[in-house]
């Protein structure tokens, strides 16, 4: 199979409560993914399901060739999920907190370099302790890191919150740039224009379930890239 | 393994330097608990010198659950302990670091409470191959069992409170083996026992959380 995500029916449970009830979805590899939807309607667990971090309780659940259901760790190494949270360690600066999430993913140390040079974490930021940066700076952080790790699945949510608008047009870039190099990105958003101009496709999830697979796509929100408009198993 | 756990012990070391908690709280907090022993018990310092190994374990355990909160807490921060599980890091890896790094910090501590009883309760320090090796032991006894209880009590939303109601109850043989096998180094025991007994108490205790840890770690990641 060549897909980068393949769900069917798939369940997750947060709690008793379906955060994905019964959902259907299939992403090919290289595509760009918008997930719509209102607050508590799926899109984070559906990105934590897909990075392995949610168990899938029912259903067929797929990503990049790995089982979810019979052994969701194995895909982790292989996705990138730029979460709420920075995910960075509030006590050590910005080089040694690269160094150490690139160390734990093998990153090489040339990617690290580049990938602090592209957020322009580089200079006077590199020896700054997290805590000290504002919201913006440690979303470029935290997306150093993911860019260092190399991952064939991103998985973003929320990706511009906090973002200058330098940092945005970075971003763009970058999700542009690593898709036309293979790999798959599924980004939840809010920010309809913006993503919207990344995504080759859109969802739309209410109820833990697609409820618009992307063919009644505004043309408000229609992006330059938008490409096949319906691809739901 | 072995590289995830060094690269995790050199991360948590490296954060308590940044941060000095250990030795700007937790180091204070060590002598302060002697200061405070030496004036409940008395100051004659003969009950101090004969008390000097158990005060010194008691202090030792109080500081090992401080540091193990604090081991936790490191991981609290937004999304991180996500990102570890996503990192592809070995859990047993992962569990071996956090206890070596808590394990570090306790050494240091104890080369400290050490020169505190020399100073404030006039310990004569003899036997001291026997004290280092009852204190290896007994830290990596403690850091094991820390790191493991911390992880179980870190899912839930009392955890600084469970932490000590798990942990306590189970390193009391590392308190009672510790304590006679310094008491022995020492020569402040009133029994006529060989040490050997006790750190042998001590090393099965250490092999025993060590093994448990490397294998119950990973699931314990994922229930948090």
């Amino acid at each position: 199979m060549d897909d980068a995500v393949h769900l069917r029916s798939t369940v997750c449970l947060l709690g008793r409560f379906p955060a994905l009830a019964g959902l259907d979805l299939v992403v090919a590899r290289g595509e760009t993914l918008l997930v719509r939807g209102a607050n508590g309607a799926g899109k984070t667990t559906l990105l934590r399901a897909l990075a392995g971090l949610v168990p899938v309780v029912e259903g067929r659940a797929e990503v990049l060739g790995c089982d979810l259901r019979r052994d969701r760790r194995r895909v982790r190494p292989r996705v990138g999920l730029l979460g709420h949270g920075p995910a960075l360690y509030d006590e050590l600066s910005v080089a040694d907190n690269l160094r150490f999430w690139a160390r734990a993913g093998r990153a090489r140390p040339a990617d690290l370099g580049a990938a602090m040079a592209r957020f322009g974490l580089d200079g006077r930021l590199r020896d700054v302790l997290v805590a000290r940066l504002s919201a913006g700076q440690r979303r470029r952080a935290a997306l150093a890191v993911l860019v260092a790790r190399t991952p064939e699945l991103w998985l973003l949510d929320e990706p511009h919150a906090g973002l200058d608008a330098a940092g945005r047009d970075v971003l763009d870039e970058l999700v542009r740039e690593v898709t036309a190099a293979g790999a798959t990105v599924v980004l939840a958003s809010h920010e309809l224009e913006r993503a919207a101009g990344l995504a080759t496709r859109s969802v739309t999830l209410a109820g833990g379930r697609i409820v618009d697979d992307g063919s009644r796509w505004p043309d408000a929100l229609a992006g330059p890239r938008r490409q096949e408009p319906v691809h739901v198993a | 393994m072995w590289r995830d756990a060094v690269l995790v012990a050199g991360k948590d070391l490296r954060i308590e330097a940044r941060s000095r908690v250990a030795t700007n709280q937790v180091a204070p907090f060590a002598l302060l608990v002697l200061v405070l022993f030496a004036f409940a018990l008395d100051p004659d310092r003969g009950v101090l010198t004969r008390a000097a190994a158990g005060l010194f374990w008691v202090a030792v355990l109080l500081c090992a659950l401080l540091a193990v909160q604090r081991a936790q807490t490191v991981e609290a921060g937004e999304g991180t302990a996500d990102a570890l599980r996503l990192s592809g890091l070995d859990p047993a890896g992962i569990f071996l670091g956090k206890a070596g790094a808590v394990a570090v910090q306790l050494l240091v501590l104890e080369v400290l409470l050490g020169l505190g009883l020399v100073v404030l309760y006039g310990v004569d320090l003899a036997g001291y191959p026997v004290l280092a090796a009852t204190a290896l032991a007994a830290t990596l006894g403690l850091a094991a069992a820390g790191t493991l209880y911390g992880a179980l009590a870190s899912g839930s939303r009392v955890r600084e409170t469970l932490l000590p109601l798990l942990l306590l109850p189970a390193v009391a043989p590392v308190l009672i083996a510790a304590t006679r096998a310094s008491e022995a180094a020492l020569g402040t025991g009133g029994l006529d026992v060989a040490p050997g007994d006790w750190l042998a108490l001590l090393g099965v205790f250490s092999v025993v959380y060590v093994a448990a840890g490397t294998v119950a770690f990973g699931p314990l990641m994922e229930e948090q």
